[in-house]
């Protein structure tokens, strides 16, 4: 008797507990209908990477647009080869959108003197506008600021770090 | 916009206790002249300082890497007049010159009067007495001048002692990285902070009265131009059209400011007439031409351009006409400094991976490197041409650097902290 009882508490306590439970995540039916558009949005969404007009492509791993730093080699200015299609990627969306502003911010490694950096700079920031205007960029949507050197990502004095130094990031200021 | 500039002014003056420069010998000379400072009397009123006149006065003098001045310790006897000179004892510590003097309060109670003597200990000649007088606040200034004398009776060169050197200082690292522009005397003491912005500062160049300093500042987004009173603070926006505005240098004469600007398309050399403002393009080529540099006459400007298509200096009359090019050796030569007397050419001099500052003789042609690199850049002359100024780097840390000019003495100048670059060394100040 004093067995079965003691059985029948537990599975008192055992179900008040687990009612407990299920009264708790009582949010979760609501949270349920919420998740499912959201969910239909991001298939909805999930945006064409190459579609370069469309701005969620800007967080996109998948999308050029998602890379804005283009990468040069030592006192040259050259957009490289393998960089033009990102180029290419962010001329289709500026040309596209109107209101959209970018500042090409250019930057050497730190060899050399800085006030010739920051014309190597310039130079650089200047190739990629260039490439931009090209491709249907207005000149009144882009700018170019260089920091010569005075800007480094990487501060170790190997080829490794300079690599990554010598760039051009393409800054959206309006989108 | 203004009052956040301010605010950053005023942290940064805050900051000044951690900023003395240490300097230190890491190169010497064998030849340098045995000399001994005996430490002066005080007779003035005021208490006397920590660090006495004698002990500036040696300090300067064994920095220069000429002289060998004995250690207080070694001084087995204080002379304080001409007549208590033993000079036997002296030439048995193989000293050739000795300096006695004492300091005592100036007339009318304004400062200070150093009053000291030059001896050769050989001949027993006075070959220096003068009296040095400086206000309350100006003593280790005094010494310095002290110093400036003796070393110019001595080498026939000036000193450059009682100068003050420019630098760009940088701590911190991404959003918290700050950069100052200092001012300092030549021996690193005193450091004053001129401006601070958390954007980058750069190309600190002295008026030819030493009173202003003009600077690249980017505090607004981009790069400008401005000249500010070191005493006063009071500062002008010079340049800050769209591209760079960079690379000011005043010319020796006061007249002109020559600056790099890149409205046009690429970076150009122009000049500015400092009476009028008027601005006038020195230069018109596609290629980088900037870090303009001024020949003692104010006549010529020298500039780096990569119109060959490496870096190499070139020179253009201030009148305008056509650049000649002036370094032949080399696949890296930029950022030129004049010696006062227009004899050498100071550059940074890059060979691969390696830059390192090397000096051009005008009359010879002759080329030749004074540092062991490997980032070597920012070159500087002493006013009096005895030394170069420059940035290197210990390991990942920015350090300033001087080297005589025929490069047999180096010496290292170390901040606290932070990176220290681009020093530039003020012109005499009368």
């Amino acid at each position: 008797m004093n067995t079965t009882w003691r059985f029948m508490l537990a599975l008192v306590i055992a179900v008040s507990i687990s009612a407990c439970k299920t009264t708790e995540p009582t949010p979760e039916p609501t949270e349920a209908p919420d998740t499912k558009p959201v969910t239909e949005v991001t298939t909805a969404a999930a945006p064409d990477p190459r579609d370069y007009t469309d701005a969620r492509n800007f967080d996109n791993s998948e999308s050029l647009l998602s890379k804005r730093i283009i990468y040069f080699d030592f006192d040259k200015s050259e957009v490289k080869s393998e960089y033009r299609a990102i180029v290419a990627a962010h001329a289709v969306y500026v040309s596209a959108s109107r209101s959209a502003r970018v500042t090409l911010e250019g930057h050497a490694d730190e060899r050399g003197t800085r006030e010739y950096n920051l014309g190597l700079g310039e130079r650089r920031g200047n190739a990629v506008s260039g490439l931009l205007s090209a491709a249907g960029a207005m000149g009144s949507q882009l700018d170019t600021v260089s920091y010569g050197e005075e800007r480094p990502v990487c501060r170790v004095s190997d080829e490794g770090c300079w690599s990554q130094n010598r760039r051009v990031e393409i800054v959206y200021t309006a989108r | 916009m203004q009052k956040i500039i301010y605010a950053v002014i005023f942290l940064c003056l805050s900051q000044l206790a951690h900023a003395k420069l240490e300097i230190e010998i890491i190169q010497g000379n064998a030849s340098a002249l045995p000399i001994a400072i005996i430490p002066m009397q005080w007779r003035a009123t005021e208490p006397a300082p920590e660090t006495g006149v004698a002990e500036v006065v040696s300090s300067d003098l064994y920095r220069s890497g000429l002289f060998d001045p004995l250690d207080e310790q070694d001084m087995v006897d204080r002379p304080i007049d001409a007549e208590s000179i033993r000079y036997g004892t002296w030439r048995l510590l193989k000293v050739d010159y000795l300096v006695i003097g004492q300091v005592r309060d100036a007339a009318g109670g304004a400062g200070y009067d150093i009053v000291y003597q030059l001896f050769d200990v050989h001949t027993q000649e006075a070959l220096l007495s003068q009296v040095t007088t400086v206000g309350f606040g100006d003593l280790r200034f005094g010494a310095h001048r002290v110093a400036d004398a003796i070393y110019e009776k001595l080498t026939g060169v000036p000193g450059a002692f009682s100068t003050r050197i420019a630098y760009i200082s940088a701590t911190g690292l991404g959003v918290k990285q700050n950069y100052q522009l200092f001012v300092a005397d030549a021996d690193g003491f005193n450091p004053q902070a001129v401006v601070g912005s958390p954007e980058p500062l750069l190309s600190p160049s002295w008026s030819p009265d030493g009173q202003s300093l003009a600077y690249v500042s980017f505090e607004k987004g981009n790069s400008a131009i401005y000249v500010q009173n070191v005493a006063t603070g009071q500062r002008d926006l010079i340049s800050s059209g769209k591209g760079i505005n960079g690379a000011p240098a005043f010319s020796p004469d006061g007249r002109y400011l020559a600056m790099t600007l890149s409205g046009s398309g690429n970076p150009e050399i122009f000049i500015r007439n400092l009476a009028t403002g008027q601005k006038t393009q020195l230069t018109q080529h596609w290629s980088i031409d900037t870090e303009a540099a001024w020949s003692p006459d104010s006549q010529w400007v020298y500039f780096t351009s990569d119109r060959g298509g490496k870096p190499q200096i070139y020179r253009i009359a201030v009148t305008g006409g056509n650049p000649s090019r002036v370094t032949l050796e080399g696949e890296y030569n930029a950022r030129a400094s004049i010696s006062p007397d227009g004899t050498r050419i100071a550059m940074a001099h890059g060979r691969g991976n390696e830059y390192r500052i090397a000096v051009l003789d005008t009359g010879t042609g002759r080329m030749r490197i004074l540092t062991p690199g490997v980032l070597d850049e920012s070159p500087s002359f002493a006013p009096n041409g005895s030394m170069i100024l420059y940035a290197t780097r210990e390991g990942s840390k920015g350090v300033l650097s001087a080297v005589s000019v025929d490069g047999n003495v180096r010496q290292r100048l170390i901040l606290a902290e932070g990176d220290v670059r681009e020093p530039a060394w003020s012109p005499v100040i009368r």
